[in-house]
């Protein structure tokens, strides 16, 4: 008896210790990350150089806003629109010349693109960022005459102040289109038109559809961020403008 | 009766009559409980600095300095614990656009995180760009369902990677959101996205079965829930679909939720998923307490959540 006793004792022993382990209990929940934790000192040291290195060129002063520009102050164009409307146009009109030996016609954004306004007053790298956070990249695409008469019927459906440069449009009080014209000339069928745009709306951004399949597609690889800031830098003053492209009489 | 067919066939054996050398002593300190402590962010988004204390959702809240404190703090307490991030590091403050992603990587590297899988914004600068920033750090990527093989991730990423802490194995594995109509392709390049369910399932099988773990995790970017559209693969669709899962880790649709949601696997077990917003406002934490599995089936398991 005794003997059997001493066996099951070795035998519990063994046999726990090759016991498979499984889960008995589980806690779970979530902690804020708030000002009742101390920042670590080290991590806060190695953080501050990349901090005041950002801090200093945000706060780089590149340009000058006569005044408030937001993207309600018109009604199918604003003065912000036309501006990164026309910036656009105007910084990759060199680089798509460069490449493919031709011009630019039409530059198209969204309107919902405009994160930010620019405030009255000194222009920083900061403004840049807050109008346009995202990484949205420039993109040239080719167009056949229908896709711009498309392109044209989006803009008077939408009834919104989506940016343009390059082309004029009038709507009736019907908002039915009553002149369209690109670069003063009406669009001429059988003709193709180069039309400056974002990766995003190119992808079927907001619908776009007249853009996703272009007769031809050039990436620049230049981020509408970079081409405002590189814009900014070499005017005194931005103008903040309303020239009645896109109108409703 | 299983354990008395446990005993039957012990009995049957002749080898444990040569291990006498084990004592009760070693019986206390084998069935003293382990616990493996998870820690998780998701969507930190380049959220390097605490939000200001005039913003309008979340002043004072985050920053990775303190999160560093919280971590040290709680690894001090159980140094049986795994960091992990569910994707999204990249893209959400100049921290990003100007250094792409190197302090990120070299923050989480200095918290010691363990594993990390892909959200679609780390790709906002183009696979080459994650591939570059590789270097910075010094944990690992898992993804079961998207395919490198014609990358330059090509063997940087694998389906998952097994840890062992206190002799219980986990397995952690990684599940992507679809990325076409997400990211452009000129980012994405040639990765190929698998069906995040069918992946788990088989992952979280090889895990169980052939790799034998105690602790099977799935770090997931795939989604919360999609009320709108339910057909969509999500973290509590993956759930419902899977049968050796423990813990679904989540990102991608920002979700802050207040607890760990416990739903119900295929065969009708608990699965714990989990998601903390965003921005490192939150650091989820999900301890595993384990004993041995005979007194598990006889006692069972609680959740507290």
């Amino acid at each position: 008896m005794r003997k059997i006793i001493a066996l099951l004792v070795v035998f519990i022993a063994i046999s726990c210790s090759q016991e498979k382990q499984s889960i008995s209990k589980i806690e779970g929940k979530r902690i804020n990350i708030n000002d009742s934790l101390t920042a670590n000192q080290e991590i806060e040291d190695f953080i501050k150089p990349f901090r005041e290195r950002i801090e200093e060129d945000m706060n780089k002063v590149l340009s000058y806003a006569p005044k408030d520009m937001h993207k309600n102050d018109g009604e199918l164009e604003t003065t912000i629109g036309n501006l990164m409307a026309d910036l656009v146009k105007s910084q990759s009109e060199p680089v798509y010349k460069k490449r493919t030996g031709k011009s630019i016609d039409i530059c198209l954004l969204n309107h919902g693109g405009i994160r930010a306004p620019i405030p009255a007053g000194p222009i920083k790298t900061r403004t840049a960022f807050n109008v346009m956070p995202f990484e949205n990249s420039i993109v040239v695409a080719e167009l056949t005459a229908e896709n711009v008469h498309n392109m044209v019927a989006y803009l008077a459906k939408a009834k919104r102040a989506h940016p343009i440069s390059g082309l004029t449009v009038k709507l009736d009080k019907d908002l039915k289109v009553t002149e369209a014209l690109v670069n003063g000339k009406p669009i001429e069928d059988g003709k193709t038109y180069t039309v400056v745009t974002s990766d995003y709306l190119q992808n079927g951004g907001d619908r776009m559809n007249f853009l996703k399949n272009p007769e031809t597609l050039e990436v620049l690889d230049y981020k509408i961020r970079n081409a405002m800031i590189d814009y900014f830098k070499t005017v005194d003053t931005i103008p903040a403008q309303l020239d009645g492209r896109f109108i409703q009489q | 009766m299983k354990r008395r067919d446990f005993i039957q066939n012990s009995l049957a054996t002749s080898a444990f009559v040569t291990l006498g050398g084990l004592s009760l002593q070693s019986f206390t300190a084998n069935t003293a409980k382990k616990h493996i402590t998870i820690l998780h962010t998701n969507d930190v988004h380049s959220h390097i600095d605490p939000f200001g204390a005039n913003h309008p959702r979340n002043p004072n809240q985050g920053g990775a300095a303190r999160r560093a404190s919280l971590i040290a703090n709680i690894r001090k307490e159980n140094p049986n614990t795994l960091l992990l991030d569910a994707g999204d590091i990249f893209q959400g403050t100049p921290y990003f656009n100007y250094y792409g992603g190197e302090l990120e990587f070299k923050l989480m590297s200095m918290m010691k995180y363990d594993l990390a899988t892909i959200g679609n914004h780390d790709f906002d600068n183009g696979i080459d760009g994650l591939f570059a920033q590789l270097p910075n750090a010094n944990f690992e990527f898992v993804s079961a369902n998207y395919d490198f093989k014609n990358t330059v991730l090509d063997t940087h990423v694998k389906p998952y990677k097994i840890f062992v802490k206190d002799g219980i194995k986990i397995g952690i594995f990684g599940l992507g959101v679809k990325l076409g109509g997400l990211v452009d392709k000129r980012m994405y390049k040639e990765t190929v996205y698998n069906d995040p369910i069918e992946s788990a399932q088989d992952i979280s099988r090889i895990l169980k079965e052939e790799e034998k773990c105690d602790l099977v995790i799935c770090l997931s970017h795939i989604g919360y829930n999609y009320k709108r559209n339910p057909e969509r693969p999500s973290d509590l669709k993956l759930a419902r679909a899977t049968k050796d899962i423990d813990l679904i880790i989540g990102g991608h649709t920002h979700t802050f939720l207040q607890k760990p949601t416990i739903e119900k696997n295929s065969k009708g077990e608990s699965v714990l998923v989990n998601q903390v917003g965003a921005y490192g406002v939150y650091v989820g934490r999900v301890d595993f307490y384990f004993d041995d599995e005979k007194n598990v089936i006889a006692n069972g398991k609680s959740i507290i959540v």
